[in-house]
């Protein structure tokens, strides 16, 4: 039978705000010595009064009206209690029936069709401690507990692993574009689980759904989730009931395993916290944080096609990443060329940052370095290839086109008169090319210019190596 | 209203108790007249007032993103039950 898989995605990312949610330790725990960034407030101590950090509720509510969310005008933390050593005080700091936000969407692209994911709710907890597995104990580092979370529930609008990645891909990228997330995964600063039934196509009643866990990276929410269809699948082939249960994703054996049996919502005993006072959220400080939104990525990628003539494809790739769109616009403000940046974007220097395993951050190539480089192709001075070695040395080096050009000699010769001779010897070096060439073997015109350009060291001007070829191959005819 | 039981049973679960037999039963007593109590309070018309989350004439109570120095180590693990390379240590936790 065809099947029609149901996903919803659950997603939680660190903000990156300067102290926690409740206290005034660091959040910023990478890397830092076990437990030195703790106080009582984040280890759970009794007795002790956990305050808002405001930078964090700005940071949802600016998450939520990039997501097209309603933000509530009255928001209650709640205690979401349950036992586990991760969570000093057995219960987490979260919201429960009014979150911050409520009722947006998010707008994906797969296979060239636009779909809107509903999402359900935006809202504010605490992150819990770290645990280290050593042989008959476990170890636990606070330094993570209490840093500010954000939660994002997607309504189940999702059909397929490719809509559920393009949505993570999505998501990811409006937090880096508002800053308020690193929405790194590999790191845990994003994690997400996802929510997966199948039901027959065209029947309008939900499956039994299974949670996936431990989902640690892009890759493995397309790969977990493809499994997880095909499983379910196979079991109602044959007939079978699909339990609900939480699956984990076992990345070295490429499958989901049972994890442990769902717990009710209503297990978890959700009541107001009495220790933080209610949220009563101005419509005034939603309008100024609205006109503190940074422009979004399709705003931007449409802006680049408007704007600057860039094909959509283009666009596409140069707004992918905050980054990248910023470094575009500061080299076409010093080179107003944008579909030659683009191409030198795309083309080389995402391949020198790939090959170099950085991002577009660390460069050292300054947008103006690049400018005066594509100057430099532009007014002849240097070729095409030429450029492509010069940009690699600056990329290494962080060194100027123009020195790089003058130190190695590697101006393009541009001068008939200096490129006459080289040309005559390849002549003469050739002579059963010569004769083909004259039969009207006329392919041969390129290999003659390779062999110029490597007689030239690749510093010929190929245009001018063409036309003076071709002239002298004829004359003698 | 009265508890069941099961229903002490799983309050039990969730809480991590072991029960014996007589506590189970002392239990759904004790917690079954908590609930009477709560059904008297549920006879009163609340029907005009709002559901309110707090008795505190409060709201809105937020600090700034400022980071202040956290507490020394010694004195966060001074409250351990058990310490291993600078952390709490405990029983293992198995998945
Ligand atoms: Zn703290």
């Amino acid at each position: 039978m065809k099947y029609e898989a149901i996903i919803g995605m659950e997603v939680h990312a660190e903000l990156l705000t300067r102290s926690k949610m409740f206290c005034s330790c660091s959040a910023a725990f990478f890397g830092a010595e076990p437990n030195t960034l703790t106080c009582p407030v984040c280890t759970g101590m009794p007795g002790v009064l956990p305050v808002i950090n405001r930078k964090a509720v700005e940071y949802t509510i600016m998450t939520a009206l990039a997501l097209n969310c309603e933000i509530a005008e009255a928001s209650v933390f709640s205690r979401k209690n349950y036992f586990y050593p991760d969570l000093p005080k057995s219960y987490q700091i979260s919201m429960y029936d009014l979150p911050l936000s409520e009722n947006g969407w998010l707008e994906i692209e797969v296979d060239g069709n636009s779909r809107r994911i509903g999402i359900e709710r935006v809202h504010l907890e605490e992150d819990t401690a770290k645990l280290f597995h050593v042989g008959g104990y476990s170890l636990v580092d606070f330094n993570r507990s209490g840093v500010p979370l954000m939660e994002i529930v997607s309504r189940p609008d999702m059909r397929s692993a490719d809509e559920a990645y393009a949505y993570l891909i999505k998501l990811r990228q409006i937090l880096r574009y508002l800053g308020v997330s690193s929405g790194d995964m590999e790191k845990g600063a994003m994690r997400c689980e996802a929510n997966v039934s199948l039901r027959p196509v065209g029947s309008a009643e939900y499956g039994t759904k299974v949670e996936v866990k431990n989902l640690n990276s892009f890759r493995s929410v397309k790969l977990a989730l493809d499994y997880e269809i095909r499983r379910q699948s196979r079991i109602l082939d044959e007939r079978g009931n699909i339990e609900q249960v939480t699956m984990g994703w076992d990345e070295d054996r490429g499958v989901t395993v049972v994890q442990r049996s769902k717990e009710y919502a209503h297990d978890y005993r959700y009541f107001p916290e009495p220790d933080l006072p209610p949220l009563s959220i101005s419509r005034e400080w939603v309008e100024e944080i609205k006109a503190k939104l940074p422009e979004l990525p399709d705003a931007r990628r449409d802006r680049f096609v408007a704007e600057y003539g860039l094909p959509a494809y283009d666009a596409g790739v140069l707004t992918a990443d905050k980054a990248v769109a910023d470094y575009f616009e500061a080299c076409v403000r010093a080179y107003p060329q944008a579909k030659t940046i683009s191409n030198w974007i795309g083309g080389e220097l995402f391949r020198l940052l790939k090959e170099a395993e950085t991002g577009i951050e660390e460069v050292k190539v300054t947008p103006a370095a690049l400018a005066e480089l594509l100057t430099l192709v532009e007014k002849g001075t240097i070729n095409q290839n030429t450029a492509k070695a010069v940009l690699g040395e600056m990329f290494r080096s962080g060194r100027a086109a123009a020195e790089i050009v003058a130190e190695e000699g590697l101006a393009q010769i541009s001068d008939a008169d200096e490129l006459g001779p080289v040309i005559d010897e390849v002549i003469a070096a050739h002579p059963d090319e010569v004769a083909a060439y004259r039969a009207g073997k006329e392919r041969l015109l390129g290999w003659f210019v390779g062999q110029v350009m490597k007689a030239t060291r690749g510093k010929a001007n190929p245009q001018l190596v063409t036309s003076l070829l071709k002239e002298k191959l004829q004359r003698r005819q | 209203m009265k508890l069941s039981r099961a229903e002490v049973e799983h309050i039990a679960e969730l809480a991590k108790l072991g029960l014996t037999e007589e506590e189970k039963k002392k239990f759904c007593e004790q917690l079954s007249a908590i609930l009477e109590y709560a059904e008297v309070l549920q006879q009163l018309d609340t029907e005009a007032i709002p559901p309110t989350a707090t008795v505190l004439p409060l709201q809105n109570v937020m600090r700034p993103d400022k980071v202040a120095p956290s507490f020394p180590r010694e004195d966060i693990l001074a409250n351990a039950p058990d310490v291993a390379e600078g952390c709490f240590r405990v029983r293992a936790i198995l998945e």
